[in-house]
């Protein structure tokens, strides 16, 4: 519905319940956390498939691992601080190595943790997850993609790293005609020929304001949404940086090695143009309302806004 | 008792030391200690197929020491999962056999390991999977007393506890010796069987190297209901070549070109003298 609000893990939760029947050998597991990644009801619901390991997301991610040797399909759920963070050798080695069919689910990515501060706030995860070979990384930008990335990411066989947030935000992609999830197709949300803004996650409606800001001042982005971060869509990007000649990334995470890592990467090699990253600098995070956190440090359509000004000037230097 | 087990790890005794030998790097230590519960668990307990290695309902391994890999390799190859000389290329960029097991590429591998404590909780989602499956198979995996320092292979006991996993055992390869010295001087573990009673587990202490009570346990494990198993496996490091035994320099170390032929002599003349009496 237009306008609505959901967090990302609150659609997850709901849509849990929804894949349920079509994948019977669909296992849960979480960490102590239930309550907060949204699993307690799937739980309620089918308790002889939900697995709570207790406050141990290493073994719990390794216990998938051999669940999914002898067929089944877990998904392992977390803060995406210990899911991809403290657990992030588990990940690689039991995991990514023997390219498993695992989904690790990291809920409360990024800045959006809000009070509880630096310690859980994890701008890493995706730079983290995006460095393992063969590792699909997947940050859905509102609660209807997210609903159809969990789809997608059952019916794909391997890896998976999938991050939400916390904050409830606004419902965009719904809005889009013609909109189609496909794990690693970018979905152009806004055309434009004078820049391209890259979003992912929770910043895809706030880049999709600061393309509004721009238009008033006469600058046309275009608007595309990377739910999926790897593999990344280059063709997509290619066609972007080809066309629009400028790119800013934005993301709610690390500017280093994220989003805008993976962008730059590409274009940096394939077809320079002037990239900038938008999203969290080399800092931690601190406690605070979701919203003031965030806009502390930056990610808000006006800030979003000024990175691209300044973007657009650069490629009309 | 159990003579062709005997005959089985002294080959597979063999192909270890070739494997070292060729790679010039690995850990015989190690895996010379843990292989006679290897080869009982491989030619007496589980059941496995290896003209159809990855067949639903076989039983699983897990080699949570993985760094041991020359050890499940020989009996591998003995069981007939790839041939015995593709473990001369251990470690070599010509073969398939790594440094640690790789599921992906080494036929009858169950799980890749190497990392110390993640094996034993991956054996613990095999044996979850089993019930969750409605499958008999049954769930086998070998740690390191050295492993027992890592924190995560006590995150994977309590939650084998809590779900009374009598469908999974764990054996210890208790030979008192890690990289660096003694187990006891490098982080003491003691009492293994006091910890894991603690922890809910049935615990049985053997002599590690002795086939019929190796044999017993893991009947015994078989017989246990209600919650999970472990076998503590006194055992010597390096048994076999008399040598290597109860030496931690031979934790990581190949022998070199005399003491290769030493050990092999050794190995050759103790088989020659089991077939003689017992048949080949």
């Amino acid at each position: 519905m237009a306008g609505e609000k959901i967090a990302t893990r609150v659609a997850y939760g709901q849509e849990l319940l929804e894949v349920a029947e079509q994948y019977p050998n669909m296992v849960v597991l979480d960490a102590d956390l239930s309550s907060a990644t949204m699993t307690s009801a799937f739980a309620k619901k089918y308790p002889d498939r939900f697995y709570d390991c207790g406050i141990a997301e290493q073994n719990m991610t390794c216990i998938a691992a051999g669940m999914s040797t002898c067929g089944l399909i877990p998904l392992t759920n977390s803060f995406a601080m210990f899911a991809a963070g403290r657990a992030f050798e588990q990940v690689r080695n039991s995991i990514a190595y023997p390219h498993l069919n695992v989904k690790v689910v990291g809920s409360h990515g990024g800045l959006s943790v809000g009070e509880d501060g630096a310690t859980h706030q994890c701008n890493e995860d995706i730079a983290l997850m995006r460095s393992l070979p063969g590792m699909t990384v997947v940050v859905p930008c509102d609660g209807y993609e997210m609903r159809q990335a969990l789809r997608a990411i059952l019916a794909y066989e391997g890896p998976v790293y999938l991050r939400m947030c916390r904050l409830a935000t606004e419902v965009v992609t719904d809005q889009i005609e013609g909109y189609h999830f496909e794990l690693g197709k970018g979905v152009t949300l806004r055309d434009g020929d004078d820049l391209s803004i890259v979003a992912s996650g929770i910043t895809v409606p706030m880049a999709l304001k600061a393309a509004e800001i721009l238009e008033e001042e006469g600058v046309f982005a275009r608007v595309i949404d990377i739910h999926t971060i790897k593999p990344l869509d280059e063709e997509l990007i290619l066609q972007a940086a080809k066309e629009t000649g400028a790119i800013v990334t934005v993301e709610e995470a690390s500017v280093i090695g994220g989003l805008g890592g993976a962008v730059s990467e590409l274009l940096g090699s394939r077809y320079p143009v002037p990239v900038l990253r938008h999203g969290v600098n080399d800092e931690f995070g601190r406690s605070g309302k979701a919203n003031e956190v965030l806009e502390y440090y930056g990610i808000s359509p006006e800030k979003i806004a000024e990175t691209t000004r300044r973007a657009f000037e650069m490629k009309m230097a | 008792m159990h003579h062709e087990l005997q005959i089985a790890a002294t080959k597979a005794r063999i192909l270890i030391l070739e494997g070292v030998h060729a790679a010039k790097a690995g850990h015989p230590g190690g895996s010379l200690s843990c292989v006679d519960a290897l080869t009982t668990l491989y030619f007496h307990e589980m059941k496995v197929y290896p003209l159809n290695p990855d067949y639903p309902d076989r039983d699983r391994f897990v080699l949570s020491k993985g760094h041991c890999a020359p050890a499940l390799y020989a009996v591998l190859a003995l069981k007939g999962f790839f041939p015995k000389e593709d473990i001369k290329l251990l470690r070599s960029i010509k073969g398939h056999v790594s440094g640690h097991p790789d599921m992906v590429h080494i036929k009858g591998v169950d799980m890749s390991t190497g990392s110390l404590g993640q094996g034993i909780s991956t054996a613990v989602g095999m044996a979850l999977a089993a019930r969750q499956l409605k499958k008999d198979y049954r769930t086998y995996t070998i740690l390191g007393d050295g492993e027992m320092d890592e924190g995560q292979v006590w995150e994977a006991i309590m939650a084998a506890a809590k779900w009374k996993l009598d469908n999974l055992c764990a054996m210890v390869d208790v030979n008192g010796l890690q990289i660096d010295g003694s187990t006891d001087d490098v982080m003491p573990t003691h009492p293994l069987d006091k910890k894991f009673e603690a922890f809910n587990w049935h615990v049985i202490t053997i002599d590690g190297n002795d086939y019929d009570e190796i044999v017993a346990a893991l009947e015994e494990a078989r017989n246990t209901k209600g919650k999970p198993t472990v076998i503590l496996l006194k055992t010597q490091k390096g048994r076999g070549v008399s040598f290597m035994e109860k030496a931690a320099e031979w934790h990581g170390k190949a022998p070199n070109d005399k003491q290769y032929e030493l050990a092999i002599a050794e190995l050759k003349a103790h088989l020659a003298g089991l077939e003689a009496v017992y048949g080949g």
